[in-house]
């Protein structure tokens, strides 16, 4: 058994889907986020693979504030993605609100409504960030699972 | 029992060498196209990494009986392209399969796209609804010269034997079928050009949208096996005749990956045609390749 969690946690870090996310960004984290994905970063090196469906994500990234409109979506979007799963909230918005702190219709900071692992500061953060953001991310979610399977081993 | 045949279901080509090789075909798609774009790509390993990932996935459950049929179709994919494979003629020379066993591999081919097109109307996605009804229409488009294809090579055999299908070599209509089939290819792998029904940022994974965990694990191993089949069965019909079974074994693998990577490299140097575009290129052009390879291989059976 032990060799199968190795191999399962091993995967977990070379297998990486992200879902990329804008809560009412102003599009700068947004366009380094798309740079990242182009091959001049080349990430499907490393195993990183962005994803059309929740469903299939490993790895939330979040941009942009958290405005109003979008609260609910993250809530829900969050939910639709399957355990182990992590948040990278990208840019300085999702972690502090940035410029739009204060305003009536920002509902953010990120972390009042859902958990976050990894911030990758910045305005926006460089590609090179983002990627070692969601390596990070891809470290903590393979301990994490590994977590939930000794949960369940003990509970059954 | 007939040992030959289990052979080819467990050993080669089925089981034990078609999941590795098929998760080989989707690394060197994802390699190819890397290369042409001068980066690096993915490690040999990452479809497998991607499965085990997939497995350890804890999915949410679905009430209801359509949770048991979206669990159902991603399996009967799996089994049924590798009954297909295990039909694939490698060793002509053993004489093994049936009369009539090229229709059942037809049909066996066909099955994983049935089971696409209804995990997208099961799933109750409005993306899968969208995906799957362009799914249908290009099977019925490819499916035309396709099965034309098939049928000539049957008429210049008399037969739907495969071992025998894939002796037929001095009819210039099974050259003509088998370039048809080659067309047929990237349609049947929902590739470039013909990717309109899985058309990622377009409507997010198609059929598959709902899909997560080991399910979807399986849909990629059929995905791979699906690649290996197409690309194996016009590598049957390619090789020599009379060769020892090592070097028809090495031959077929050579020309398997061939194929894979001018399927790649085609991919990678076009962008998606809408629907009524791929159909067209089916129904207007490449059928009439089809016609041409049956009629003229109909002709030469009265000629003679």
């Amino acid at each position: 058994m032990k060799v199968l969690e190795r191999l399962m946690q091993k995967a977990r870090t070379k297998s990486i889907g992200l879902f990329h996310m804008n809560t009412g960004s102003c599009n700068g984290c947004d366009i380094e986020m798309v740079t990242t994905l182009s091959p001049r970063y080349d990430v499907e090196q490393l195993g990183i693979h962005l994803e059309g469906s929740p469903r299939h994500a490993d790895i939330l990234c979040i941009t942009g504030p958290v405005t109003r409109n979008t609260l609910e979506a993250v809530k829900q979007v969050y939910a639709q993605v399957c355990e182990p799963k992590a948040v990278v909230a990208l840019g300085s918005c999702p972690a502090s609100c940035n410029v739009f702190a204060g305003s009536p219709v920002i509902a953010g900071p990120l972390s009042k409504h859902i958990p976050v692992d990894v911030y990758v500061p910045g305005c926006p953060p460089h590609p090179d960030a983002i990627i070692e953001g969601i390596a990070r991310a891809a470290a903590i979610l393979a301990e994490r699972g590994a977590d939930k399977q000794a949960e369940e081993a003990v509970q059954q | 029992m007939n040992i030959s045949a289990l052979i080819a279901l467990f050993v080669f080509p089925g089981l034990l060498f078609a999941i590795p090789a098929g998760w080989l075909c989707v690394w060197a798609e994802h390699k190819a196209v890397a290369r042409m774009q001068r980066r690096i790509g993915p490690p040999v390993l990452q479809p497998f990494w991607d499965f085990v990932k997939l497995v350890g996935k804890h999915t949410p459950a679905r009430a209801g009986f359509e949770a048991n049929l979206l669990r159902l179709y991603p399996a009967l994919s799996v089994l049924s392209l590798l009954g297909a494979l295990a039909m694939l003629p490698v060793f002509p020379a053993n004489g093994q399969g049936f009369s009539g066993d090229g229709i059942l591999m037809v049909a066996l081919l066909e099955v994983p796209s049935i089971c696409f097109i209804l995990a997208g109307f099961t799933s109750g996605s409005l993306f899968g609804e969208v995906g799957a009804v362009r799914e249908a229409v290009l099977s019925v488009a490819n499916n035309l010269v396709f099965l034309l294809a098939m049928v000539t090579l049957a008429v210049t055999q008399s037969t739907f034997r495969m071992t025998e299908l894939a002796g037929a070599r001095l009819n210039p209509g099974h050259w003509i079928a088998v370039i048809g089939i080659l067309l047929c290819i990237p349609a049947k792998l929902r590739l470039n050009p013909f990717s309109t029904s899985s058309a990622e940022q377009e409507i997010y994974a198609g059929p598959l949208t709902e899909y997560a965990g080991a399910a979807l694990g399986l849909w990629q191993m059929a995905h791979g096996l699906e690649w290996l089949a197409l690309t194996g069965l016009v590598a049957t019909l390619l090789m020599p005749l009379g060769l020892p079974w090592w070097a028809a074994a090495v031959l077929f693998i050579a020309i398997s990956a061939a194929e894979v990577l001018l399927l790649s490299v085609v991919s990678a140097a076009t962008a998606r045609l809408t629907l009524e575009r791929s159909i067209n290129f089916y129904w207007r052009w490449a059928a009439v390749l089809a016609v041409l390879a049956i009629a003229s291989t109909v002709c030469m059976r009265f000629h003679a």
